[in-house]
């Protein structure tokens, strides 16, 4: 099994902090990804930044564009991928992006260069199975897993489908919207949470509008695993010490999550 | 530029059932789009099948609309050129360019759908006019997405829609014109797909997008063959068309497809093709996928959207309809492309020999008979003008140095 399946059907619930690749500079991405392993994050999803981001809100518009004029482009994302592994960290590495840049450094090329990176899965948002089949095919030949959304509006059989098809794990979009959205209201929300869990056996992640420590609380007694990126980004933006700075927010999301073996609250009080 | 399907007819079939153009086209989208471009797909389905929905459709295009619009011989031009040109006048429907072809087709069917809002992109904002004026005709709710750039250039088009009721919200990302203000349509609809319909406004998108734009522009193509049938006999030598993302050039194409006709698109070499500042998808792009499909784009040696250039906001789109990529690999269309300079000439030449102003989008298709790109004397030829050029007034004293002011 890949890593990422192997890491999500350990006990206990995670965290999993997303970066875009050069924010704020094109020091930071290794240091925050080893401060976030560091913080106790489980997985960590890197962003590779595209110039037009449609799945995406204001807050990573913005650090996209400022990764992109510092000059990231994809074989930097994968050195950089390198020089983490390099620092002997195994933290599972998601990359998260459009599948235009991919498209054009050549899907083959890529996926051979990110495994030897050392790269563990892989979200593109507008690359759906129906386009993407082969590809992702050809990305679990060589152990690197995909993870496919999920969102509010998908069909129960096809939320099995996707599970299937991802096998390691999915990603269960909160809401109808784009990344930095406020969160759903709490109850639709469980409602949503519970009826993936329902629909497939394969483990999820739950993310967009996922900002404090209640967000993790609440969606982690549901999920596997919570993602938590615009709400980082934002405080990178504002921080003296980025790294520091998420250091210090990511422990205090991890430290939400309910202890591993402890027991899950059953649900909403009436 | 011989046309490969002379002696095949009805050979044409395109898009297959999953949208592909061959390998251009598709749905490169978030999973939550997906449930609302089936639920598209499935009402222009059973519309196609339903009888009324042509006959509202015609109606409304008879009677709202204008049409059908007149084919025109420009005989002052023709003389100098030295063949037979004729103008489909779609610069005479109500609003003033093609686009309110599409914009009916597509209200009907988001009242089909039971949508109450509508949401467009628009560039030079004749889209987002066409748009404005069929919500405000439907009584529903009206957004129009638009970069903050092209608010500037076309202040007139943003005052008219929102006399007609529309929202226009500026855009700022990126390059502040039509492919940023197509994002945040997206982002938009992504939230809200659920009661609100995006009104795309050319063959661009998404399946089912760049074929129902087609079919719904494809009554420029039929009128044509129909009126030139009659009014000069047998079929055009050449169909021109200008090309931003196509949606009037595919709408006078598309019928003509199967038969021993020239085609030629025409896209914006804006300040020259080696400038760098121009929107030559087709000509100077590679396959790339944006806005949900796949087709040739202008992009960066790092597969980064290249931001276009054109004078005219209707063309400055770094992407083009999937399907004319596919008629550019197979042949069957070719593609040029001319400067902001030499749009500008056509304009200005349009203007004064046939007391016509034509849309600086539609001044492009000209000016490749103008520079003697197309040349073919004696024949018979039908060029698409697309929009009259009211809009573009202020654009081009601007650039001939006149102050309106």
């Amino acid at each position: 099994m890949r890593r990422i399946g192997r890491l999500f059907r350990t006990p206990g619930k995670k965290l999993v902090p997303f970066i875009t690749a050069g924010y704020p500079d094109l020091g930071s991405t290794v240091p925050l990804v080893l401060a976030a392993e560091a913080a106790g994050a489980h997985m960590v999803e890197i962003g590779m930044p595209f110039s037009d981001p449609l799945a995406d809100g204001p807050v990573i518009q913005e650090t996209s564009q400022v990764a992109l004029d510092n000059g990231v482009t994809i074989p930097w994302i994968l050195e950089t991928v390198k020089q983490v592994r390099r620092q002997s960290s195994r933290i599972p590495i998601v990359l998260m992006g459009y599948i235009n840049p991919l498209l054009h450094m050549g899907l083959e090329t890529f996926l051979t260069a990110a495994q030897k990176a050392g790269v563990d899965g892989l979200i593109i948002p507008d690359l759906p199975p129906n386009e993407g089949a082969s590809f992702f095919e050809q990305a679990r030949a060589k152990g690197i897993s995909t993870i496919y959304l999920v969102a509010p509006n998908t069909p129960n059989e096809r939320i099995h489908e996707l599970g299937e098809q991802g096998q390691d794990l999915l990603y269960a979009v909160s809401i109808l919207g784009v990344t930095g959205s406020l969160a759903p209201a709490r109850q639709s929300l469980d409602r949503y949470l519970d009826r993936v869990r329902a629909s497939t056996n394969i483990p999820f992640v739950v993310g967009f509008g996922m900002s404090s420590p209640d967000d993790v609380r609440r969606a982690s007694a549901r999920a596997d695993g919570v993602v938590v990126g615009s709400a980082l980004l934002t405080r990178l933006k504002h921080a003296r010490d980025p790294v520091a700075e998420a250091g210090r927010y990511l422990q205090t999301m991890v430290a939400a999550l309910p202890q591993a073996g402890s027991v899950e609250p059953a649900g909403e009080p009436a | 530029m011989t046309p490969s399907s002379k002696t095949q007819p009805l050979a044409y079939a395109q898009p297959d059932s999953q949208g592909h153009f061959g390998e251009f086209g598709g749905q490169y989208v978030p999973e939550t789009l997906l449930p609302a471009l089936k639920e598209l797909e499935e009402a222009y389905g059973a519309a196609q099948a339903d009888p009324t929905f042509r006959k509202d459709l015609d109606s409304l295009a008879k009677h709202y609309a204008g049409r059908p619009t007149p084919l025109y011989h420009a005989t002052r031009i023709s003389a100098e050129l030295g063949l037979d040109l004729y103008l489909k006048r779609e610069d005479l429907n109500h609003t003033g360019a093609h686009k309110i072809n599409n914009a009916l087709g597509q209200i009907l069917l988001a009242l089909r759908m039971g949508k109450s809002r509508i949401i467009a992109e628009t560039g030079a904002g004749q889209h987002g006019v066409a748009t404005a004026t069929v919500a405000a005709r439907f009584g529903l709710t009206c957004v129009v997405y638009m970069g903050a750039e092209d608010m500037r250039r076309q202040a007139l088009n943003v005052f008219r829609m929102e006399l007609l009721g529309a929202e226009v919200r500026p855009v700022h990302s990126g390059s502040k014109t039509l492919k940023d203000a197509t994002n945040e349509a997206i982002r938009d609809w992504v939230a809200t797909s659920e009661h609100t319909h995006y009104l795309i406004g050319s063959v661009v998108g998404p399946h089912p997008y760049p074929r129902l734009v087609r079919d719904f522009q494809t009554v420029i193509g039929r009128e044509t063959k129909e009126q030139f049938a009659s009014q000069v006999g047998g079929l055009p030598d050449l169909l021109l068309a200008c090309v931003g993302g196509g949606s009037n050039a595919i709408g006078l194409f598309y019928p003509f497809l199967d038969d021993p006709v020239r085609m030629v698109g025409v896209e914006a070499a804006g300040q020259g093709l080696d400038s760098g500042a121009h929107a030559a998808t087709l000509t100077k792009g590679e396959r790339g996928v944006l806005h949900g499909s796949a087709s040739y784009l202008l992009q960066t040696a790092d597969g980064q959207v290249k931001l276009p250039h054109s004078i005219s906001a209707g063309l400055d789109y770094p992407g083009v309809g999937p399907e004319h990529s596919l008629l550019k690999d197979t042949g069957r269309v070719t593609y040029l492309c001319v400067t902001d300079d030499q749009a500008l000439a056509a304009f200005q030449w349009l203007t004064e020999k046939e007391g016509i102003i034509p849309a600086l989008e539609s001044a492009h298709a000209l000016a490749a008979l103008q520079q003697k790109m197309i040349k073919l004397p004696g024949g018979k030829v039908v060029l698409c003008l697309s929009g009259r050029g009211d809009k573009d007034v202020k654009t081009v004293a601007d650039a001939l140095g006149r102050s309106l002011t």
